[in-house]
């Protein structure tokens, strides 16, 4: 197996980015470094898309001149264009989900002062017994009237 | 005999359950005052209340301990479940076509018909740019569509607009104003680098169908020249002509005229008709159809929406 690995090591490579930025999502409380986390599994994921189109010895997919005014549109010259468009798209929607999960942890931060998700979580609960207790509050002295 | 076998049992049952009345002869255990710390209770395991106390020691076991024992449990599992998944992942790399192989799976037809085909039938001398903007234009626009889209919702979410001023409890994040005029490297450097990346990032829109790039990596460098203008000479200087008004109006008129570009190509060109765009000669610039003015647009997009990411993020409004 580990020679069948070496033989395919750019794929091998991708799959232990894809675990090192997936345990950085699971492990990490610092909401930055979660979305981090996450690209590093983007990218792992574009590393596997360009090694799966590679072909040895052909050329980027860019029409070549032939000399004679034409172009060299042997299929044999050329690497693989469809993994190119595909990691486009993969990167294009990564920059989108990382701007908004950012614009998110920003407002968290505006509002509860921290970045930690724990920090975080037990001031969202300890404002919400309040919402409820002055809730409750409320309704006590409306009846009481 | 059947009546006090009944008794007994009666007996026994409400001995179980700890609900009926005691047997004379048992001591009864002096129940601790609730509010004595559990360390100086009186050691009552084994009396009527056990079963109370046991579950009064786990809470408090838990009230203490918990929270470190999840965190601990949850790592572990967390590094174990990412090791099972990279181990799996691993077996099936192992199984994969080797690396680099032309005779591999994913080099099938459909990439000799884009090689041979591309060409002629979509003009551009670039396969990729023929590929993601002729013969998947569709996706394309959806992808440009989710930028834009991602820069509404940041403007939304991070906008000075009037009906975002909700209250906060902490201070907003303040970078420190420093004097522009302390800077005199970065802007003697950006005076001549910056219409040097804006023209690098138009050639590398406009050769979109010729050479590698694009729209999109044209426009990230033509959003890096802005960024730059904005750090060398203030982001007022750069409000003048970029500011919110003009990012949306501009996004919304590059998608929309992608959209009925293509769209009116789609309808008139697809389908074996035959299109009225003319394709023009492979390798000049103004060939290939409708992908030049398209990558245009998308440049435009991706430019104006990735300094807008950087303006919002910086100072919290563009």
């Amino acid at each position: 197996m580990l020679s069948k690995l070496f033989l395919n090591h750019y794929e091998a490579v991708a799959v232990i980015l894809f675990g090192i930025g997936m345990t950085n999502l699971l492990l990490q409380r610092n909401l930055i470094k979660k979305i981090i986390g996450l690209n590093i599994m983007d990218t792992a994921v574009y590393l596997f898309l360009a090694a799966k189109g590679y072909v040895a010895g052909r050329e980027a997919p860019i029409l070549i001149e032939d000399g004679a005014g034409g172009w060299l549109t042997s299929s044999a010259l050329y690497v693989n264009p469809v993994p190119a468009g595909l990691v486009l798209t993969g990167i294009v929607v990564s920059v989108s989900v990382t701007a908004f999960s950012l614009s998110l942890a920003l407002k968290l931060y505006e509002n509860y002062g921290t970045l930690n998700i724990d920090e975080a979580l037990l001031k969202m609960t300890e404002e919400q017994v309040e919402l409820e207790t002055r809730i409750e509050q409320a309704e006590e002295d409306v009846l009481g009237d | 005999m059947n009546k006090e076998l009944k008794l007994i049992w009666k007996k026994f049952f409400n001995w179980v359950l700890g609900n009926g009345p005691r047997p004379e002869n048992e001591v009864i255990p002096v129940e601790p005052p609730p509010d004595l710390p559990f360390s100086q209770r009186p050691n009552d395991k084994y009396s009527r209340f056990h079963e109370a106390t046991l579950k009064e020691r786990y809470n408090q076991w838990l009230e203490i301990h918990g929270l470190h024992i999840f965190s601990i449990l949850y790592s572990a599992l967390s590094i174990l479940t990412c090791v099972v998944i990279v181990c799996l992942l691993l077996a099936t790399v192992a199984e994969l076509p080797p690396f680099g192989h032309e005779r591999n799976p994913a080099n099938n037809e459909v990439i000799r018909r884009y090689v041979e085909h591309g060409g002629h039938e979509t003009g551009a001398q670039n396969i990729v740019a023929g590929l993601i903007l002729d013969y998947r234009a569709f996706d394309t626009f959806g992808e440009s569509s989710v930028l834009f889209t991602a820069a509404c919702s940041v403007l939304m979410m991070l906008g000075k607009s009037r009906r975002n001023r909700i209250k906060t409890h902490q201070p907003k994040l303040k970078i420190p104003a420093h004097n522009l005029n302390d800077e005199p490297i970065l802007r003697g450097i950006a005076s001549f680098s910056i219409p040097a990346i804006l023209m690098l990032g138009c050639v590398v829109v406009i050769n979109g169908h010729l050479t590698p790039g694009g729209g999109f990596s044209g426009g990230a460098i033509l959003s890096t020249a802005l960024i730059l203008a904005a750090n060398a000479y203030g982001s007022q200087r750069v409000h003048q002509f970029f500011n919110e008004r003009t990012f949306v109006i501009l996004s919304s008129t590059a998608l929309m005229i992608y959209a009925l570009s293509k769209g009116y190509s789609f309808f008139t060109g697809a389908n074996l008709f035959h299109s009225i765009i003319p394709k023009g000669t492979v390798g000049n610039i103004l060939s290939a159809g409708l992908i030049l003015p398209l990558n245009i647009c998308v440049g435009l997009i991706v430019a104006g929406t990735l300094y807008t990411f950087y303006s919002l993020f910086n100072k919290g409004d563009l």
